[in-house]
């Protein structure tokens, strides 16, 4: 049952984006995983980088509608990738201030 | 078609999971910056051109730099990720397990979610806005207000970073790469070219002040990265610097206040006007994304 119907929903959705909405999920939940589970902070900072870019794709993937491209997604990527390389840059500067030895400022 | 759509899962998927899973930080920073580009072109697959321009600059440039940078920092005994290698063994199942329910219950939500949109509206107000390419005119107009606390978040980390340390030193290079300084002086037209056409292009095409800003700002940290940019190092140039910093800020709030007196409502502006107030904005909030890449690039407050 759940076959047919994943089925009739490709059909609505369409194969590419069925193809990448999958591609979104896996690298979510891959990069979930990762972000709990790993040792080293950078590897969880990549994770986070990962898990906005897999968020990202969903976004963009609602933008595909029946009407045409709704461009008020993208807009919203666009705001969000800017903020995802100021989050990775803050946390960097957090990361690198354990191991510097000059005193702050 | 399908082939290309295969092509680029499977390589995202590639470049992701070795990324996540395989020792050694450096590779997994590489393989990070691969995936990036892997998503520019799925970002050209799914009609998203803005976003592509956006991520291949920002996704595989800045954000690797940065990385590769804070990776050079670390003490050697910080760069390795190897003890993790050991444990993927004993942890494999249950991970795999959790993948696979969290994907399918999030593919399953995505195709069965209504995709109704904003096309038809935006195509209403679209003439009024001042901007012909629709993502410009929500971006700089429409939902202004997001961009707004956006250049906010982004000044705040630039507060963030400033606070907690002095800057990282750019490297002297030119002893032992003479050819890298001038390749970045020669490449630098190139990229001032490339902002110049986006800024341009942004009001009727893709393109606009996201994508510029970010092209620039990759081509500052080139020039940081070669010690080029000198002043932004000085005590000196500290209050400019920090004044240049705001000024995207500081007049993106001046347009909302004015369209507030103008029209009473904040961020209001005026439709024969509104053509002007965007130009002014795009230029600032470009100019001071590509400096807030750059200062995040030094990790810390210029030496005093």
């Amino acid at each position: 049952m759940i076959t047919t119907m994943t089925q009739s929903l490709i059909h609505v959705t369409g194969t590419t984006d069925a193809l990448f909405a999958l591609l979104a999920s896996i690298l979510a939940a891959m990069a979930l995983v990762s972000l709990f589970t790993a040792r080293h902070l950078i590897r969880r900072l990549l994770a986070l980088n990962i898990l906005s870019s897999a968020v990202f794709l969903l976004l963009v993937l609602t933008a595909r509608t029946a009407n045409g491209i709704d461009p008020v997604p993208h807009a919203l990527v666009l705001t969000g990738i800017v903020v995802a390389v100021s989050t990775t840059a803050v946390v960097l500067a957090l990361y690198l201030r354990r191991y510097r030895r000059e005193p702050p400022c | 078609m399908l082939a290309v759509d295969l092509l680029l899962t499977l390589a995202a998927l590639a470049t992701a999971g070795q990324c996540l899973l395989l020792p050694g930080l450096f590779r997994a920073v590489a393989n990070l910056m691969a995936f990036g580009l892997v998503m520019a072109l799925i970002w050209v697959r799914l009609d998203a051109p803005d976003v592509a321009l956006a991520e291949a600059a920002i996704g595989a440039g800045i954000t690797g730099a940065l990385l590769l940078t804070a990776v050079g920092q670390l003490p050697a005994s910080q760069r390795q990720l190897h003890h993790e290698h050991y444990r993927v063994p004993r942890r494999f199942i249950p991970m795999t397990i959790i993948v696979v329910f969290v994907g399918g219950v999030l593919w399953a939500t995505m195709l069965a979610l209504p995709k109704v949109g904003l096309v038809k509206e935006i195509a209403a107000v679209l003439p009024e806005s001042g901007a012909e390419h629709a993502v410009t005119a929500i971006l700089l107009n429409l939902r202004g207000i997001d961009t707004l606390l956006e250049i906010a978040v982004m000044l705040c980390a630039v507060a963030a970073i400033w606070s907690l340390q002095r800057a990282i030193p750019p490297p002297a290079l030119e002893l032992n790469y003479p050819g890298l300084t001038t390749l970045a002086r020669w490449l630098h037209p190139l990229f001032l070219l490339t902002f110049s056409y986006f800024l341009w292009q942004g009001t009727h095409a893709p393109g606009g002040a996201f994508p510029a800003g970010a092209v620039l700002g990759a081509g500052g940290v080139l020039l940081l990265l070669t010690g080029s940019i000198g002043w932004m190092y000085r005590h000196y140039y500290n209050q400019l610097l920090r004044w240049l910093l705001a000024a995207g800020l500081l007049l993106f709030l001046a347009t909302a206040l004015a369209g507030l007196l103008m029209t009473g409502s904040l961020y209001g502006l005026p439709p024969q006007l509104a053509g002007y107030f965007i130009i002014a904005i795009e230029v600032a909030a470009a100019l001071s994304i590509a400096l807030m890449l750059m200062t995040f690039y030094l990790f810390g407050r210029p030496r005093s």
